[in-house]
């Protein structure tokens, strides 16, 4: 049976690791080809890396770095930021990353995923959309953003959901802007409402600050991807700075949670 | 040598670096030049099927490896899109396959029994295992488990070939062997444990 996927999200600022809170206040965490390191030793299941510089700047990937950190990696890796045209992508696939995830590129310009669909299948075309949710009187609803937060765009989520979807994506990706860094846990409301939408794989970031998060979000949705930042690089109430990852027991654990969903 | 067919497609350094791990020397193969002296060799593949059979077509590397896998029966061992090339054809594309390993590639939607499955298959998942073999350690606690990643599936046509199967709405042949061919669904080079086991079974037939 399919094993929810566990999956630490890393983020490259200015060469370096960090974790954010809310999209701002970076701090250091330490060097990403160190990181890696440790997750082959942990035998995570996957692994994403985000360079939250390259859009905002406008820069392409960083190829040198991208083919290092792939190079080193024993587990799938997906690599984002910068991208916005299939010759990086198909670059950044032979350099040996699995998936390439874009945002801000297809949100421009929507048909740039079936582009990337066709060059190199949908299997490694991963769509990531920021959500900022916006408290209302009786309910809430969600604005899409890019740039890290820094734009916000009219578009409905679930209809991007669904667009993205038919023209090619792989896997989807939702990033609780107002959830990162702050380790209460995931949107469930909105991971339940996307879960009964999409048809590919879909994976949920931002929120997470322990195992039992990650347990109630598969427990609640099923086999889906459950990314983390702050809950695999920091450690205690203090937050100092150690890379954690669950061992095979703590998987299996949370595992049972998403089979009897 | 192991050699990794290098053509353009695939993660070809992840696999020199588990082998490296393990102790067994493996090196790329580039040119027809570079594979005289291999004694296994190993075909990655991802993307779409004509893609990459069209980039081994071109690559220069087809007659000498024709020669080496059906005439000297040297191990190879397709990986993902690269079991799927060795398949006889796919509905994924219109070019032939290469034909060493009796089956056919088909799509997994339409021949799931459960639509609500999310395609592509991704993550980790288990295998049954059908035949014993040394690819799998004989003492272990669990299921191995290794990563997959695709949409398409081989279906092998002699059920003897089969080694292993993995369930996803239905069971799909995920390894089997048809002589000196060596096919497997998942990505050993990225499955840890199980994949480094594997990867260093092939290695030492």
């Amino acid at each position: 049976m399919l094993r929810p996927r566990i999956i630490p999200c890393l983020l490259i600022h200015n060469g370096g690791l960090v974790k954010t809170k809310r999209f701002s206040e970076a701090k250091y965490v330490g060097d990403p080809i160190n990181a890696v390191r440790i997750f082959n030793e942990k035998e995570a299941d996957e692994l994403m890396i985000l360079d939250i510089d390259a859009t905002v700047k406008g820069k392409e990937p960083n190829f040198d770095l991208i083919a290092k950190l792939a190079s080193e990696c024993r587990m799938p890796l997906c690599y984002g930021g910068g991208i916005t045209n299939v010759k990086q992508v198909q670059k950044l696939i032979n350099t040996g990353v699995e998936k390439v995830a874009i945002s801000s590129a297809a949100i421009a310009r929507p048909t740039l995923v079936a582009e990337i669909a066709n060059a190199v299948g949908r299997q490694s075309v991963t769509v990531v959309l920021d959500v900022l949710k916006r408290q209302r009187l009786m309910s809430s609803t969600y604005e899409v953003c890019t740039h890290n937060s820094q734009q916000t765009h009219k578009a409905e989520i679930f209809s991007l959901i669904d667009e993205f979807q038919k023209l090619g994506a792989g896997e989807i990706v939702i990033n609780s802007v107002d959830r990162d860094g702050m380790m209460q846990g995931y949107d469930l409301e909105l991971a339940t409402q996307v879960k009964s939408l999409v048809k590919v794989p879909v994976t949920f970031l931002g929120g997470a600050g322990s195992l039992g998060d990650l347990s109630d979000l598969v427990s609640l949705v099923g086999t889906v991807g459950a990314a983390a930042g702050s809950l695999f690089v920091f450690k205690g109430k203090y937050k100092a700075v150690l890379i954690t990852y669950p061992d095979r027991h703590s998987k299996n654990m949370i595992f049972q949670y998403s089979s009897n969903s | 040598m192991i050699r990794i067919i290098d053509y353009g497609v695939g993660n070809v350094q992840a696999f020199l670096n588990l082998f490296e791990r393990s102790g067994l020397p493996a090196k790329r193969a580039r040119n027809s030049d570079d594979l005289a002296d291999a004694t296994h060799l190993i075909l990655p593949g991802v993307g779409h099927f004509d893609y990459a059979m069209r980039s081994l077509n071109n690559s220069g590397l087809r007659e000498r490896l024709e020669d080496l896998v059906v005439m000297q029966k040297v191990p190879i061992l397709g990986i993902c899109v690269g079991m799927q090339m060795l398949a006889d054809s796919s509905e994924e594309g219109v070019l032939p396959g290469l034909g060493w390993l009796p089956g056919c590639v088909q799509a997994i939607a339409g021949n799931s029994m459960d639509d609500s499955l999310p395609l592509p298959h991704m993550g980790w998942n288990e295998l049954q295992i059908r035949t014993h073999h040394a690819f799998f350690p004989s003492a272990a606690p669990e299921p191995p488990q290794f990563y997959f990643l695709h949409s398409f599936y081989f279906r092998a046509k002699n059920q003897s070939d089969v080694i292993a199967t993995t369930n996803y709405g239905f069971d799909f042949d995920a390894v089997v062997c048809h002589g000196n061919v060596f096919g497997m669904q998942c990505h050993p080079e990225k499955s840890h444990f199980w994949g480094e086991h594997f990867l260093r079974a092939f290695g030492e037939l």
